[in-house]
């Protein structure tokens, strides 16, 4: 009798374990995909307010009649690019964020080019309305960069926590997988010198 | 191919650990004890500071939104709306509501930035901040007038942010100390009063109704450690302003903790 019960013992007391660490981890796996997924949503706010402005910025410039055609539309075009590529939260893979990444990089792209040519119309340059929206571009810039940074910090969090043993058998079984983060723009690995 | 996806992972964690400890010193630590206004570069003269200062704090103690300004050489590499954001978050300038403002100029590289904490970004748009940076602070800062710069663009955000947030800590501190003196009451009631009852009375028969009595002296030690511990964290965070009330001087009580999404917007004098 007392000999069929500690091997019994022995297995009721593995079990519980497992389940307690598989609960337990799998819990973990979610707080920090709903970590991330709460960093994405500021991410595509943000792209959602730089697309917002664009239009705007697009009638100001367009005031200008002599103004470059080709530089509008090209904003114009990957505008309605960047906003036509969207994610599912649940489906941020390395390749699907890397898509998104590009189409809004060329946004960004587009976006720079009209502004160096706006350097050529000294008129526009000093209108009221186009220097407010160059404030807001600039500050929605900065915005993204954070978001976004915030985003590939939750990501990164994330994804360590899933691929580590004896964590990743259980990612395994419950069919997590790695996201994908933003790749730094170039430049930004230089060591920075700083003084106060 | 993956092999390098397994490993990236790791490597960007490593990557992160690695630029987060760089630049855990590429930021100043936090002024102690705790000011608003921080010259690192020795721009604004001792009397000037302390009016900066005054002001400011007496705009946090009415309103709880914190203005901080600081003066530093070089933003190094960093682009300065970056670091000032970083700055901001990295001080935590602001209340729980995120209502923080850091005016940061970089004396050397010549560029000064205006960042609004998250919770500042509709009192304080993009472009009104960068209007206070082009007619208020540049102009100035050109002439080296750096203080009446700062003076003016301090007062304009006054202005738009009056209204925004109020200083509710002060109302809550004043409730908490009824609370307090209910609380006292009703220890002595309950507890202090049924106790000096106990031993006057002799009587055998006290045993149920002393066990009545340990059931409210339990309730009543678990609110008083509880009111004790809101007491004593309360105690500590308003250390500040204590001070400050006797002190004359410094009396910011510290940042809160607010938090930066990156707006603001800034130029070059």
């Amino acid at each position: 009798m007392k000999k069929f019960l500690i091997p019994v013992a022995i297995i009721a007391v593995l079990g519980i374990y497992l389940y307690t660490k598989a609960v337990g981890s799998y819990n973990q796996f979610v707080q920090s995909e709903e970590q991330v997924n709460g960093q994405w949503a500021e991410v595509e706010t943000q792209y959602q307010r730089r697309a917002d402005l664009i239009p705007n910025l697009v009638n100001t410039v367009k005031g200008y009649a002599d103004f470059e055609q080709e530089t509008l539309t090209g904003v114009i075009e990957a505008r309605s690019k960047a906003t036509s590529v969207t994610i599912d939260p649940t489906n941020l893979t390395p390749e699907n964020l890397a898509q998104f990444q590009q189409a809004q990089d060329q946004l960004s792209g587009a976006l720079s080019r009209l502004l160096v040519t706006v350097e050529r119309y000294p008129d526009l340059k000093a209108n009221q309305n186009f220097l407010e929206l160059q404030a807001q571009l600039e500050g929605t810039e900065n915005r993204i960069a954070v978001a976004r940074r915030n985003f590939n910090e939750s990501v990164v969090a994330y994804n360590s926590s899933i691929r580590t043993f004896p964590n990743n058998i259980f990612a395994g079984w419950y069919g997590f997988e790695t996201k994908g983060t933003f790749k730094a723009s170039e430049g930004a690995e230089n060591a920075p010198t700083v003084q106060f | 191919m993956n092999y390098l996806l397994a490993k990236k992972p790791l490597f960007l964690l490593f990557f992160v650990l690695f630029f987060g400890q760089i630049r855990a010193q590429d930021f100043p630590p936090l002024p102690n004890p705790p000011r608003l206004v921080n010259d690192f570069t020795g721009t604004l003269s001792a009397d000037e500071l302390a009016r900066l200062e005054q002001k400011l704090v007496g705009y946090t103690d009415t309103t709880s939104t914190q203005i901080a300004i600081v003066l530093m050489r070089s933003t190094g590499d960093y682009e300065i709306a970056d670091y000032a954001q970083r700055l901001g978050e990295n001080w935590g300038i602001g209340s729980s509501k995120d209502n923080g403002i850091l005016i940061l100029a970089a004396m050397n590289d010549r560029n000064v930035f205006i960042a609004t904490g998250r919770g500042m970004e509709g009192a304080v748009p993009d472009a009104l901040a960068k209007r206070i940076v082009t007619n208020l602070i540049i102009p100035n800062f050109k002439t080296e007038s750096y203080y009446q710069g700062l003076d003016q663009a301090t007062d304009m955000i006054f202005k738009l942010a009056s209204g925004e947030y109020k200083a509710e800590e002060v109302e809550s501190d004043g409730n908490h100390g009824g609370a307090f003196f209910l609380l006292l009451l009703f220890i002595f009631i309950f507890v202090i009063l049924p106790l000096i009852k106990n031993r006057k009375d002799n009587d055998n028969h006290m045993g149920g109704r002393g066990g009545g009595i340990d059931l409210w002296t339990t309730i009543m030690l678990a609110n008083m450690l509880k009111g004790g511990g809101g007491k004593f964290g309360d105690f500590s965070s308003g250390r500040g302003s204590f001070g400050g009330g006797f002190g004359g001087g410094g009396g910011f009580g510290g940042f809160g903790g607010g938090s930066f999404g990156g707006g603001g917007a800034g130029g070059s004098w």
